[in-house]
């Protein structure tokens, strides 16, 4: 057993404290301080991993949590301005996918200005690969890695008490301006809360938000209307709706059974997607009996 | 407008429109050249204009960010302001002059709506298109498609108002509301199988922008548009002779036929192109000839270039408007020109009327 030299471990604690500072030092050069959160789904994970007081910018989707709404807003999802996203100096842009218009994402990233895309997806598993994209962008991996784990159990929970309702039908309406009605097809958010609900989605034959025919909705069969809860110029009164002939037609027009959910809570698919899931089973328990 | 003709003092009324139309002309140019340099040194960030002539002093460099936004995002989106708005102005006083009704303008003879036309089906069915078409047009496709549908919507126009080699201009006036009909049957069936996004992405485009200008869209806009404006004053002493009427103006020697020709080409190319880069935006076309009339009289001499450069200069105004008023958000310029144009026009229709004195 020899011994060690006494410098020895002078030396190597010294060199483990040099190497911390370099780390550290880097680790904070590398953390971006400066971030424009493009997608409301994106900013409420920014919020749930701590990070806000970093965002210095949001698009016009992020509305939750409220004190989102005091950042400067730099536009909707699609139609961002690239001079307007410069203006507030950012380092880093983490973009909901489909964010555009593909011109000025092309002028974003010629300033070489950092980029992360956030994948879409309308699922539970979705949901956790958003927010560890988004820590992982954020510099804050252990964060998220603890937020996953917290939204795993709440997703797994969620499922416990959907059983029994896979023979609910669920027409979301997304608008009903000039009486054509846009509903959520198959593959749309729309579509994945329902199925995660425990719920089936009565609107068939197509993918994504589209004005579906007054026949088609009529032989739909839904029990149930689902809605945004805004009322804005979209939005319709639950007398506007059932006066609509086609959703007269169907069993819920018949039991006026209708349920109005935050959008971004019910379609974000983000941190508040598990508590959406079991509102809307619970609604949807609810409004058949 | 009131005709001056009779008056004894007829010539020295002319004389003074001529000066009146010239300083109005050399007022319009250096307003235009304030509105360049208000274009490229507003916006949201605070690159100004001074930092770039600093740096072209000094030896000292922008940074990659602010040459990114003077070069690449606030030029071409100048240059494409002028062009348009120079040639919505400049379409708009030829076709008054062509169909002698200060109401005409692009929109009547359906050119406008075939190129919405094509931009709405190069939205809604853009996803449909061969994967190796879809890739060579990149972002184009939508202009591409807008220009190609004004171009058709013109020709499909001019032969049906032509026959044996002469224009009724009445007809092709109903030709155009009957096309423009046609056309926004098919848009409203277009948008009713559209989905969300699509959806938004056409209410986008309807209200217009310059937002989207980048030099690669300002190189396929800019040779037509320039073209087209070159083409224009050669139009002024024939579209003078056809407000006698198309008989007359034959009789003193003017190629009716021909001077018709060469105006529907011109504002078809003008037109299209402007719609193509930049999407719906209105008024540009009637206000501004309307307004130069009642300044500088209907001679189209002077009328075409101080259009031109009245139309260059409020629609760069309007673009910085749409840039500063909810920024780092931008507003859909068609808004702005709508909002300003509107109740403006409707003040100079009651001051004609006496309705307001002022």
């Amino acid at each position: 057993m020899r011994r060690v030299h006494p410098f020895f471990w002078l030396q190597a604690s010294l060199c483990l404290l040099l190497g911390a500072i370099i780390v550290t030092s880097a680790r904070a050069d590398v953390q971006a301080q400066r971030i424009v959160s493009v997608g409301g789904a994106i900013t409420e994970i920014v919020y749930a991993l701590g990070q806000e007081d970093r965002l210095v910018a949001r698009d016009t989707t992020s509305n939750y949590p409220p004190a989102a709404l005091e950042l400067p807003d730099v536009g909707y999802i699609r139609r961002l301005s690239p001079e307007g996203v410069l203006s507030v100096n950012p380092d880093l842009l983490i973009l909901q996918e489909g964010a555009g218009p593909v011109e000025a994402m092309d002028l974003l990233r010629a300033t070489g200005v950092a980029m992360v895309e956030v994948p879409e997806g309308y699922d539970a598993e979705a949901v956790l690969t958003k927010v560890t994209v988004v820590a992982n962008a954020l510099g804050v991996p252990e964060k998220g890695a603890a937020l996953v784990e917290d939204l795993r159990k709440e997703f797994l929970a969620a499922g416990q008490d959907v059983s029994g309702l896979q023979d609910r039908k669920v027409l979301f309406v997304l608008s009903m301006a000039g009486g054509r009605v846009m509903v959520g097809g198959q593959n749309s958010s729309a579509s994945g809360i329902i199925a995660m609900a425990g719920a089936s989605n009565a609107a068939t034959g197509f993918d994504g938000y589209k004005p579906m025919s007054d026949e088609a909705i009529a032989q739909s069969g839904a029990d149930v209307i689902l809605m945004m809860a805004s009322s804005g110029p979209r939005g319709a009164s639950d007398e506007q709706l059932f006066q609509h002939p086609a959703i007269a037609a169907t069993p819920a027009g018949q039991n006026k059974a209708v349920v109005r959910m935050d959008g971004m809570k019910l379609l974000g698919f983000s941190v508040r997607t598990a508590e959406a899931v079991r509102a809307l089973s619970k609604a949807l328990r609810d409004a058949g009996s | 407008m009131s005709s001056l003709t009779h008056d004894i003092s007829g010539a020295v009324l002319a004389g003074d429109r001529r000066h009146k139309a010239r300083a109005l002309a050399i007022w319009l140019v250096v307003v235009l050249f304030f509105s360049v340099l208000l274009s490229l040194g507003v916006g949201a960030t605070n690159v100004s204009l001074w930092d770039a002539a600093q740096s072209m002093v000094t030896a000292q460099e922008l940074s990659a960010r602010d040459k990114i936004i003077l070069y690449d995002i606030r030029l071409p989106r100048t240059a494409m302001g002028v062009l348009v708005g120079a040639a919505l102005a400049v379409s708009g006083a030829v076709m008054q002059g062509v169909f002698r009704n200060p109401l005409a303008d692009p929109g009547l003879v359906g050119v406008s709506a075939g190129a919405g036309l094509g931009a709405i089906a190069a939205i809604v069915l853009g996803g449909t298109l061969p994967v190796a078409l879809a890739e060579a047009l990149g972002y184009y496709v939508v202009p591409v498609a807008a220009f190609l549908g004004a171009w058709c919507s013109t020709l499909v126009l001019y032969r049906i108002s032509t026959r044996r080699g002469r224009t009724s201009v009445a007809t092709m006036l109903l030709a155009g509301i009957a096309l423009g009909a046609l056309a926004g049957a098919v848009s409203g069936a277009l948008t009713y199988i559209a989905d969300d996004a699509q959806l938004r992405t056409l209410t986008f485009w309807s209200m217009g922008s310059l937002g989207g200008a980048t030099w690669g869209k300002l190189l396929t806009a800019a040779p037509l548009i320039i073209l087209a404006l070159a083409v224009s004053p050669f139009l002024a002493h024939g579209l003078n002779g056809l407000a006698l009427g198309e008989a007359a103006a034959a009789h003193i020697g003017i190629p009716v036929q021909r001077l018709k020709n060469t105006a529907i080409l011109m504002v078809a190319g003008a037109t299209g192109a402007a719609v193509a880069v930049s999407g719906g935006i209105g008024f540009v076309g009637i206000v501004v000839p309307h307004l130069l009339r009642l300044i500088v009289g209907p001679d189209h001499k002077y009328l075409l270039v101080n259009s031109a450069l009245l139309g260059a200069a409020l629609l760069l105004c309007a673009d910085v408007i749409s840039r500063i008023v909810i920024a780092p958000a931008e507003l859909p310029i068609g808004i702005v020109t709508a909002t300003l144009g509107g109740p403006f026009f409707l003040w100079i229709l009651l001051r004609q009327r006496g309705l307001v004195d002022m």
